[in-house]
């Protein structure tokens, strides 16, 4: 393992310590002190995993394709911006934008989060992205969303809703799973609201034990209450809005 | 919005398609030549039978029939003269009130606003200084792209002279010329593979549009310019570090400020897996990148991309001429960008809205000049390069976008002429009878990359060579020498707040 002290380091120098490492097949790497550098993780390759102490900055894993990242506080907004493999963990909050036409790799983040979340996530064939949210989201959570999993546990909220406006805004693919419910006047127009079946309790359960098994939690606690699954309603919402 | 029932419709066919009798030898070749299944051979009458209403005018049939025995013309409508309510507004809103629909076009604005290229003309040497021969004396088409130095420091010490200022990365190019941005999916795959060839053996580079960058091109990628959009389709690790530069889509000059659309019946299986998205889903780019809502978030984006790829490619941003482009291209410039791309309101597209398509936007010829002196005026021109496009039809507009302060000029429906295309703006409807704007195999398999490379690199040479020879009569031999050169442009036909915008004087003066 290699600590680095990000004290007053430009996030370029960082990067490029990360980056060297990285290159020379460290697996391990821990930043101490980071304090708002960007583009930690960014396009990086492999197996390496990276502990972050400290809050990083914007775009964090961002186009990342295999490592692990773990961030011990809060994060900043664009994690895992069309990021392809890979897995980042957040202990705290995190921001705006949150996995961003993200195509694989998982996102975990206990805390709550920021404004659209899970932006134009897509899939394609094995490459699956998923977000796990233990906390609550704000508006346009899961807009225009073209595939993978998004799950919102709300744990830590309060008697206000689970997500704010727009949940699913011109979704066109993937799925989403809230516990809890979500009042219709929520809903984008562009989703449905279903009950699970057995395939989605096989996904969801998966997921929310990778999710205790990395912040401590009761899973069964967690899934004492009952969830909702949002779907598209048409793979191609804008199919009619033309003439020729 | 309810959706309307499909009624029958009033709008009165296009154009007319006429077969010669006496010509046809009833090959039947034109049955399935026409993409849009216009004609058939009717057992019953011995003949080719036309459905005026499905013809585009592509003129595929006209063009393949061995016995030049058909013939495409207007369908002159005989309407009650109106010079307000012309025949095409009429039309539309019979469509409209049919559908419900918004009116999908395709290729560049068609509206006969003033192209202000020919209302410039060029300067030559006469008596007081000497013109040059370009067949016979040196001639330097080449520029190179990307942010330049504000100094240059030398080590005095050393011997030989060594450069202490550290350059940027650079796109060299033999002409000042690059492919613009036209998506995999949007056009076809012996497209992408014709310009990347020509781009290639011109020295210049073909840009991959939004939809990502196939398998098989991956080793052509040093004359590859990859674009990420909106949408990031196909947009990862590999495919940035693939590309000699990288260019990040806010706009294109078709359709300002909105997102684009391609249906799912031209996401083949092929074009899923560059764009890595299921196949037959519409792949929807939204209209502006959600992780940019601000100057400051582009350049977060434009570092993004520089990080990723570890500083060695130039980053550039894609903008649509609009009202305001001057201050626009200033905090892009700021933002970080290594150069501009600046799409004129003429610019085409696979498919648009016509009521953007045709009324959002300013021409390129304005918003060049406006550009290229808001960054001379901030002191910043050199930490950028412009490259213009949105209409440009000939070399006499390349060398008029250069003079007027471009660093190069980019061509999209230039170059699909050049590949057969003939302008029916029907791109949208994915039945391209040239094989160019679709992803039906019967159709692609109709162009040869070979012999599409052959053609858009003898349009290169030739306007290359016309190229020089402007340069020579205006005695500069290079094409760098005449960037920003306004003095040697003059307008005829233009008011004086144009010619104060353009830079340039009147014809005469
Ligand atoms: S291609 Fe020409 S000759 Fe052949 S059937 Fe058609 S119109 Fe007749
Ligand atoms: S690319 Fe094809 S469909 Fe589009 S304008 Fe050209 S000929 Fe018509």
């Amino acid at each position: 393992m290699t600590k680095i002290d990000a004290t007053d380091m430009l996030y370029r120098d960082l990067n490029n310590r990360i980056h060297t490492l990285a290159d020379r097949g460290e697996k391990h790497i821990e930043l101490r002190n980071v304090c708002g550098q960007k583009f930690i993780g960014d396009a990086l390759k492999g197996d390496v995993k990276i502990d972050i102490y400290g809050i990083p900055g914007n775009d964090l894993a961002a186009f990342m394709d295999g490592p692990e990242i773990e961030v011990h506080s809060n994060g900043q907004d664009g994690i895992g911006n069309t990021m392809n493999a890979g897995k980042v963990i957040v202990h705290g909050h995190a921001g705006d934008v949150i996995g961003y036409a993200m195509r694989g790799g998982k996102i975990f983040v206990r805390g709550d989060v920021g404004y659209r979340v899970g932006i134009h996530m897509k899939s394609y064939k094995d490459n699956v992205p998923y977000i796990v949210i233990g906390g609550c989201a704000s508006n346009f959570f899961g807009e225009y969303m073209a595939g993978g999993v998004m799950v919102l546990l709300g744990i830590n909220g309060d008697d206000s809703p689970i997500a704010g406006d727009y949940v699913g805004s011109g979704m066109h693919g993937g799925v989403m799973y809230i516990r809890g419910d979500i009042e219709d006047r929520y809903l984008g127009r562009e989703v449905k609201k279903l009950e699970l079946d057995a395939e989605d309790h096989r996904r969801l359960s998966e997921l929310v034990r990778e999710y205790c098994a990395h912040f401590g939690c009761d899973y069964d606690e967690i899934m004492a209450k009952k969830f909702i699954k949002l779907a598209p309603k048409s793979h191609r919402p804008y199919g009619n809005l033309y003439a020729h | 919005m309810s959706t309307p029932g499909v009624m029958a419709t009033q709008v009165p066919p296009e154009f007319t398609v006429e077969i010669n009798e006496r010509k046809c030898v009833r090959c039947k070749r034109c049955t399935t030549e026409c993409g849009f299944e216009a004609l058939t051979y009717s057992r019953e009458y011995d003949a080719i039978v036309a459905d005026d209403a499905k013809c585009v005018a592509c003129h595929r049939c006209v063009t393949m029939c061995p016995k030049h025995a058909i013939r495409v013309t207007d369908n002159s409508l005989a309407y009650k003269a109106n010079a307000n309510f012309s025949d095409i507004h009429r039309k539309n809103i019979l469509k409209q009130a049919e559908t419900g629909g918004i009116l999908l076009t395709a290729m560049g604005c068609d509206r006969d606003y003033p192209v202000l290229w020919d209302h410039i003309l060029i300067d030559a040497c006469q008596v007081t200084n000497p013109s040059i021969d370009p067949l016979r004396e040196p001639m330097e088409l080449r520029t190179y792209i990307g942010r330049k130095p504000d100094c240059l420091e030398f080590d005095p010490d050393s011997d030989p002279l060594k450069l202490k200022t550290e350059l940027a990365p650079n796109l060299k190019l033999d002409v000042p010329v690059v492919f613009g941005g036209m998506s995999y999916g949007s056009v076809s795959y012996p497209v992408h593979k014709s310009l990347m060839l020509a781009a290639e053996r011109c020295g210049t580079f073909m840009n991959t549009g939004e939809g990502g960058l196939h398998r098989d091109f991956y080793r052509h990628k040093d004359h590859v310019i990859v674009q990420c959009a909106s949408g990031r389709f196909g947009v990862h690790e590999e495919y940035l570090n693939a590309g000699a530069a990288i260019e990040i889509k806010i706009g294109q000059g078709a359709k300002p400020g909105i997102g684009g659309h391609l249906p799912g019946e031209k996401v083949s299986e092929d074009v899923s897996k560059t764009r890595m998205i299921p196949a037959g889903t519409d792949a929807l780019s939204p209209a502006p990148h959600h992780d940019i809502y601000s100057i400051e978030d582009l350049s977060q984006l434009i570092y993004a991309l520089k990080e990723a790829t570890r500083y060695r490619k130039p980053v550039g941003v894609k903008v649509a001429a609009v009202h305001n482009i001057a201050a626009i291209c200033s905090g892009i410039v700021r933002a970080g960008a290594d150069y501009i791309s600046i799409d004129g309101f003429r610019g085409g597209t696979g498919a648009a809205p016509r009521v953007i398509r045709d009324n959002v936007g300013i021409p390129i010829e304005l918003a060049l000049a406006a550009v290229d002196d808001r960054l001379r005026q901030e002191g910043i021109r050199n930490q950028t390069s412009l490259i213009c496009g949105g209409g440009i039809r000939q070399s006499s507009d390349v060398i008029k976008a250069i003079a007027l302060g471009a660093d190069a000029v980019m061509i999209g429906t230039s170059a699909l002429v050049a590949l057969g295309c003939r302008v029916c703006q029907k791109c949208n409807t994915g039945k391209c009878s040239w094989g160019i704007a679709t992803q039906n195999p019967r159709l692609t398999a109709r162009l040869d990359p070979e012999e599409g490379a052959q053609r858009l690199t003898n349009l290169l040479n030739a306007w290359s060579h016309e190229t020089q020879e402007v340069l020579g009569a205006l005695g500069v031999n290079a094409i760098e020498s005449l960037r920003g050169s306004r003095e040697r442009l003059r307008g005829v036909g233009l008011d004086e707040k144009t010619l104060e915008i353009l830079g340039i004087k009147p014809a005469g003066r």
